[in-house]
């Protein structure tokens, strides 16, 4: 559910800065000028402002002050050794395994939740009877609703040789040869839980495709069947290029949340057998929290930071692009 | 746009297709949590040997002692997501009236600043987090929850109601300064009610993500009796992994309320996204 939220959360960031319709914008109140109105107003906004500035932004500064050091666990003194944790992470094999699993990670979702869910979306958007629209967007959507523990715990289990589904499931369709240790495979455990991942993420991305797809004014497409095109040839035509800014948008949320992925391979393998399953975030965690080495985890927490604030600067492009074109 | 006349045959042919490609992701999706809700009423060696057989008696035993086991994070649990919806909620109305309605001085870069608050990621403030809660005596309390879990959703609610106030006509609220009211019975009189709407979709993405929060909850809270269902599953599977059909049936008890509460109010949730997403 962290993802989801995240993927909501950032969802709308493009929202934020999309052009609004274009109503001229009045005073709010007739006379301005007063200067103790207007401090007064900002009684409005000051929880919000001390909250989040609290225990969102100052944290994330304070987390590269603490990348600066080092302490001793046991005399818990800190030492500032300067960019000497930053050195460390580019030698340390684990964190390029992590990258390379979270970019990984990235990359099938995007297949799968992003253009796996469009196809799903315009297939369930092109059914005549919105009651069936409705029902099928409702359960593809329902293992979205459940906490990733859940999730996690319960492909855990199916993962399992003894009591697992998957394996009785292979072994029923006659490919035995294919059955392992799902997670206890090093080969396999991260694409375990990158496949326990789409399973609960796609429904999500494709309610919000048929959110966009009803957007499309229904006359294009009677026009282009007045044209003669087919089914295929309206979705390429019509559906995919007016679906773009959701498909981009789409893109860099699945991004972001790749990135910070956590409690699914926290739940499922713990980043084992061998670190072979560690992303980001849980080898921070183990640096962290376990080796309590809090100035590497926060090194390992800035490349994350790095990550994401990539993404979003690329999301801000891209809806600034999309104004400048409208 | 998959208009296909059906009476054509390849036209039914796709259509049969397409139905089949639905039901089969529909299956996908759904037989695990079927599997999962089944295995509550197996017994233990029945989830070994037949695991995909129906149960072979439908006892609710399980499920009676596992909600025992896990009641208490269920309280937990309804409390921090019953306080932080109110606290997140009321303060986002509240940043969203002052943004929209109020002559606010540097509006545009205390909307900025809140806003901008959507694309800083947990996972880059857990560390210092750790250190300012405990200094704060928050730490291992249900407090530590409710704060982070609003100051993490303050920015995308307010950000929703925010939209939503932004295209409210303006007429109500001149009226009803000309006749005297003070901003805040404005607030409380017209706009508030006026944004029902949008405000039942933020409770409802507030419930979903607060319900089922996990990292902050594993490591700010360490005391059973403060930590929320997700974490209680954890220690639960490490504690009794080997009684599976139990834990079956807590993961069923800590999944049911999230789905039933998603299919009730579906339609305040999508409209949500909606909003969410951009006009």
């Amino acid at each position: 559910m962290a993802a989801i939220s995240q993927i909501i959360q950032n969802g709308s960031v493009a929202g934020a800065a999309a052009p609004r319709r274009a109503a001229p914008r009045r005073r709010r109140w007739p006379e301005p000028g007063r200067l103790a109105s207007r401090i007064l107003a900002l009684r409005w906004i000051a929880l919000a402002l001390i909250i989040v500035g609290w225990f969102v932004y100052y944290p994330i500064i304070d987390n590269f002050l603490v990348s600066t050091t080092n302490q001793d666990i046991f005399t818990g003194e800190v030492m500032h050794v300067g960019l000497e944790n930053y050195r460390r992470l580019a030698d340390d094999p684990v964190v390029l395994t992590a990258l390379w699993n979270n970019t990984a990670y990235a990359l099938l979702s995007i297949l799968f939740q992003v253009f796996g869910a469009f196809c799903l979306a315009s297939i369930v958007e092109g059914l005549r009877s919105s009651r069936w629209r409705n029902f099928w967007r409702a359960v593809y959507f329902v293992p979205s609703a459940i906490s990733t523990t859940v999730t996690g715990l319960l492909f855990y289990f199916i993962y399992q040789p003894n009591i697992g589904i998957l394996d009785g499931l292979l072994t029923g369709l006659g490919l035995e040869q294919w059955s392992r240790i799902w997670l206890g495979d090093e080969s396999t455990a991260i694409y375990a839980i990158i496949a326990m991942s789409q399973w609960q993420g796609f429904g999500y991305s494709t309610l919000l495709f048929t959110i966009a797809i009803q957007k499309i004014p229904r006359e294009l497409y009677d026009a282009a069947r007045m044209d003669g095109a087919g089914p295929l040839r309206q979705l390429w035509n019509i559906t995919f290029p007016l679906t773009r800014e959701m498909t981009g948008m789409m893109i860099i949320v699945t991004i972001t949340g790749a990135f910070q992925v956590f409690n699914e391979v926290m739940v499922m393998t713990g980043g084992g057998p061998n670190n072979s399953s560690q992303v980001l975030g849980t080898w921070l965690y183990q640096q962290g929290f376990i080796q309590n080495d809090m100035g590497y985890a926060a090194a390992i927490a800035s490349v994350v930071f790095a990550v994401t604030m990539l993404a979003a600067s690329a999301q801000l492009w891209f809806t600034r692009r999309r104004r400048v074109q409208a | 746009m998959m208009t296909v006349s059906s009476r054509s045959f390849w036209g039914g042919m796709s259509q049969a297709f397409l139905w089949a490609l639905l039901l089969s992701v529909g299956v996908i999706v759904v037989y695990p949590l079927l599997w999962m809700a089944l295995g509550g009423f197996k017994s233990n060696s029945q989830i070994f040997e037949q695991p995909f057989a129906l149960p072979l008696q439908w006892s609710f035993a399980n499920y009676l002692s596992a909600w025992r086991g896990v009641q208490g994070y269920m309280v937990s649990s309804l409390l921090i997501t019953a306080v932080s919806t109110v606290t997140t909620v009321f303060i986002s109305a509240w940043a969203a009236f002052g943004l929209t309605r109020t002559p606010m001085p540097a509006k545009p870069l205390v909307t900025a600043i809140v806003l901008g608050g959507m694309m800083l990621s947990p996972t880059v403030a857990l560390v210092p987090l750790v250190r300012m809660l405990q200094s704060l005596g928050l730490y291992d309390t249900h407090w530590a929850l409710i704060i982070l879990y609003t100051a993490f959703r303050v920015p995308f609610t307010t950000f929703l109601i925010r939209a939503y106030m932004l295209d409210l006509p303006r007429d109500l609220d001149e009226a009803a300064m000309m006749d005297g009211a003070s901003p805040g019975q404005i607030f409380r009189r017209i706009i508030l009610p006026l944004c029902r709407p949008i405000i039942m979709s933020c409770i409802v993405l507030h419930i979903l993500f607060a319900w089922n929060e996990y990292l902050f909850a594993m490591i700010f809270t360490n005391n059973p009796s403060v930590q929320t269902l997700p974490v209680g599953l954890t220690s639960m599977m490490s504690k009794q992994g080997t009684d599976f059909a139990q834990v079956f049936a807590a993961m069923t008890i800590s999944a049911l309320p999230i789905v039933i509460i998603f299919f009730l109010t579906q339609r305040y949730f999508i409209r949500g996204l909606t909003e969410g997403i951009g006009k």
